[in-house]
């Protein structure tokens, strides 16, 4: 038996399981996908945001505001790539000014600071490429961009390192009351627990209105993203918003901190979760919008499309803490964004919650230190040097486009919660992500999760489930050079 | 730091022959720099038949066609070091490179020859919508797969665009067993050769749906079907009503291919707009001083026999340059595109000092049938030749010797161009 239960291996998830390992308690966490960070927290616009957007005396905006103010303890701890930015809402008529101004009280209510309304001038010597119908902006100081993935995994490793289990491939089918337990029935097997919570984003309802009356839904809305080529790193710098609509903060532009740029998302309800498409309507639409920041969006050099679905609620805002009617039962439902920015809020206080209706003690050798897989990309030579001497798979590029190392691979193999498929690696390392979107990685990276894992290459999937990569060897297994 | 007259980039077929030309020349102190475990670029995997009618005259496979220079380059003794990346080069020709043996080196060269090839165009850079399943490969990956490690992507095969890759795996697929439904390509005309099309396509009773693309592509996990529509020729946007879906576990594409100019910029290099190389003169020496380039990543060829020819241009002009050799002077002479033509190579010469023939090499932007390829040089016609048919598909090399810039004083511009 378990203390704890998480269901859900995204960003809020593992988070939660990270503060939960500060504690004296023997946690569990379930993922249905074939990996952590699958769901919403792979797929969204990896922005920090400052906290002007949100209602205030919403959760989102207590959330927001207080995890933004997290974010450099626990990059810094977990080794993960952040930039303060700063973000940028900008007008492109004089009648969007007042409701800059309402953004920027609304802000000031949510607690935040540092905003203020800058000109045109102001605007374009902070950002020489945006579109010249700009005519004022809500500069946002506490804006910041991060690794989604990173962030995630990191949260991850972290947690596993201080005793966390991970289970993946374990949808849950069931959450029901036995006794004083929690019995969660999964892929994986049977569970029972003292606490479940539930942090399964997209399918939060669904866990959640098995135990609970107080029922939530959730009514998925699809964001359709332009990746751009890093060859355009800094052509802006900040995060680029244009003003709010009722549904999300609009089509943005941003540099992510890998140096390639993100244009996107659009906002569409849909009656699917798992309809994860891009279409050509809103790719059009992406690109309608996102051209009134950005006039010439270079589509050339467009590396990838993505779509990603956000987890919104019914209740407009995130359901948070204890459901009433069920004790030991704690929900993070409805975590749409601002979600990646509150997650650290949100994780630590579900752990602190859990912890404390346990009376659960601090565990004496937590250790919150992750290292980050060296990256071969950001060493200077004499570091490379170094890197190859103690490892020799430092010295075999195989991600050319990313200049992933056959090291970083392999390590993101043996890692704690590591990976199993081919976007496992990528996510971990970046391999194929690039512009040539692993066209020439692809049989080597193959090669290299089927040494370590022991498996045939026509084992090997895309992301789990029926994606196999391969289909059948052309002549006897061992027959054929396989090198 | 190690000093190198010629660093050669990239050991397939545009570095090889670079190296054994150089050698010829009189060079001695070579080294080529190849990523992959072995020489030879993508003819390894490259096992059909068709190359070097034109160098060898005789119908060679990739493998047998890259011995040719492998051979010259292990009897001559010229360096060289696989599985080994080059990971810098700046516009002193200092190039820093990685691999497991010497770890990180840094050379100082003399000159140094581009040839690190080309990449494919993958699914993301087409925005083509729908999921982001497994069983889409880009053509050239595919291949690798079957004829490098023998092992079957899937069963049944869509294939977006019509270059020649991809229509040489609309073969080997249906060789290997798989059903291949339809090669599907956006444009009214193959981006391929004709050949390919007669012996890959034909042959096989595979249709050739011009003027068609892929709208959507089916399954959450695996690829399930891809659904095709016929495309308005001008627009090229797809025509409501004409969808038609294809079951199928496999999509090949083959929708184009970029030179892999990375270093190049690195480099400082000046890069052409049409081309995606760099810019070059006649020697093929790029905007940077003694820094060459050749083969697909100056652009992309159609046939390798004129990838080698181009490339022996470059390594014997890299070993001029490092005697001392090179007799022009000054950026030289703008050559133009004129109507029809798009990406002609090379974009400067030296008409004054010109002492071997010069090879301008283009695409032509359309279809033209009975058009005329001309060459205009200080507003005066120096070449013309009839043409049954231009294609963007084929390659055109009009080769001209230098006493035909001579007959014409003061050049300004050169200009070549398509009369239809």
């Amino acid at each position: 038996m378990f203390d704890v239960i998480i269901i859900g291996g995204g960003v809020i998830g593992c988070t939660t399981a990270r503060n939960l390992a500060r504690y004296d308690l023997n946690v569990a966490l379930l993922e249905k996908a074939s990996d952590i960070c699958e769901g919403q927290s792979k797929a969204n616009t990896a922005i920090v945001h400052g906290g002007y957007d949100a209602k205030p005396h919403t959760l989102k905006a207590k959330y927001n505001v207080t995890g933004n103010g997290m974010f450099d303890k626990v990059c810094s701890e977990l080794d993960v790539p952040l930039k303060w930015n700063t973000s940028l809402v900008a007008a492109f008529s004089e009648s969007g000014i007042p409701k800059l101004e309402e953004l920027k009280h609304q802000g000031e209510v949510n607690g935040v600071h540092g905003l203020s309304i800058i000109g045109r001038d102001e605007i374009i010597r902070r950002e020489p490429n945006i579109s010249r119908s700009v005519c004022a902006a809500l500069l946002v100081t506490n804006g910041g961009i991060v690794c989604p993935y990173e962030l995630t995994i990191a949260n991850a490793e972290n947690a596993a390192e201080n005793g966390v289990r991970f289970y993946r491939n374990a949808p849950v089918t069931k959450v029901e009351k036995d006794g004083g337990q929690w019995r969660v029935q999964s892929g994986a097997g049977t569970f029972t627990s003292r606490a479940v919570i539930n942090c399964a984003g997209l399918y939060s309802d669904v866990i959640n209105n098995m135990v609970s009356e107080n029922k939530f839904h959730i009514k998925p809305r699809r964001g359709e993203y332009y990746i751009i080529d890093k060859s355009y790193a800094g052509t802006f710098n900040a995060s680029i918003f244009q003003l709010p609509t009722k549904m999300g903060k609009g089509i943005l532009v941003t540099p992510t901190v890998d140096g390639t740029l993100l244009v996107g998302p659009t906002a569409e309800d849909i009656d699917d979760r798992d309809d994860t498409r891009t279409t050509s309507g809103g790719l059009a639409k992406a690109l309608k919008f996102g051209s009134a920041t950005w006039e010439h969006i270079p589509m050339r050099d467009v590396i990838t499309t993505f779509a990603g679905i956000r987890a919104h609620c019914d209740r407009d805002d995130f359901v948070i803490g204890e459901a009433q009617d069920a004790p030991l039962f704690f929900n993070a439902g409805g975590v749409e964004s601002p979600g990646l920015t509150s997650s650290p809020a949100i994780g630590e206080y579900l752990a602190d919650s859990a912890a404390e209706k346990l009376g659960a003690k601090a565990k004496k050798n937590f250790n919150p230190i992750r290292k980050s897989i060296p990256k071969f990309r950001e060493m200077t030579d004499r570091e490379r040097a170094q890197a190859i001497a103690s490892d020799q798979d430092y010295a075999k590029i195989v991600c050319r486009c990313e200049t992933v190392t056959e090291a970083e691979i392999r390590a993101s193999i043996r890692r704690p919660v590591g990976a199993r498929t081919i976007d496992g690696i990528k996510r971990r390392t970046r391999t194929g992500m690039g512009r040539c979107q692993a066209g020439f990685c692809t049989p080597a990276t193959i090669k290299i999760l089927c040494e370590e894992l022991g498996i045939s290459p026509l084992e090997v999937t895309k992301f789990g489930g029926k994606s196999k990569m391969l289909d059948r060897y052309l002549f006897d297994k061992g027959g054929g050079n396989h090198a | 730091m190690r000093n190198v007259d010629i660093i050669i980039i990239g050991g397939g077929p545009a570095g090889l022959a670079a190296a054994v030309s150089a050698y010829e020349s009189g060079c001695r102190d070579i080294l080529i720099l190849e990523r992959e475990e072995k020489l030879g670029g993508i003819l390894k995997q490259c096992i059909h038949n068709g190359f070097g009618l034109k160098m060898f005259h005789e119908e060679l496979t990739g493998p047998e066609y890259a011995k040719k220079y492998i051979d010259k380059v292990i009897a001559y003794g010229i360096p060289y070091e696989c599985d080994t990346m080059v990971i810098g080069i700046s516009d002193d020709k200092t190039v820093t490179a990685v691999n497991r043996v010497n770890g990180v080196q840094v050379f100082k060269a003399k000159a140094v020859v581009l040839a690190m090839g080309c990449r494919e165009r993958p699914r993301g850079a087409l925005a083509i919508p729908g999921y982001r399943c497994s069983g889409i490969y880009t053509a050239g990956t595919a291949q690798r797969l079957v004829n490098l490690e023998g092992i079957m992507p899937g069963k049944k095969v869509l294939i977006l665009g019509s270059g020649d890759i991809g229509l040489i795996m609309a073969r080997r697929m249906t060789f290997m067993g798989a059903q291949v439904l339809a090669c599907v390509e956006l444009m009214p005309y193959s981006s391929g050769l004709k050949r390919n099309i007669v012996q890959c396509l034909d042959d096989f009773g595979i249709p050739l749906l011009l003027n068609h693309t892929v709208v959507d592509i089916k399954g959450r996990e695996r690829l399930e079907g891809a659904v095709v529509a016929e495309v308005d020729p001008e627009t090229k946007k797809p025509i409501p009503g004409t969808e038609q879906c294809f079951d199928c576990d496999t999509l090949l594409l083959s929708v184009g291919l970029i030179p892999e100019n990375e270093l190049t910029k690195m480099a400082g290099v000046k890069l052409g707009e049409s081309t995606k190389g760099a810019e070059v003169d006649e020697s093929l020496e790029t905007s940077a001083d003694g820094i060459f380039s050749c083969g697909n990543v100056l652009h992309v060829h159609d046939l390798v026999d004129f990838v080698s020819k181009e490339a022996e241009k470059a390594g014997a002009n890299a070993y001029r340059y490092v005697k001392g050799d090179m007799k022009k002077t000054g950026g030289g002479v703008e050559v133009k595109n004129g109507y029809g033509v798009s990406g002609t190579v090379p974009q400067f010469i030296h008409p004054e000092s010109m002492d071997e023939p010069v090879n301008f090499m283009f695409r032509p932007k359309g279809v033209y049938k009975n058009a005329e390829i001309c060459v205009e040089a200080g507003g005066q016609r120096i070449y013309s030749r009839k043409s049954r048919i231009l294609s963007p598909g084929e390659m055109v090399n009009v080769q001209l010797s230098p006493e035909v810039f001579k007959q014409v004083p003061c050049i300004e511009d050169v200009t070549v161009k398509v009369e239809a």
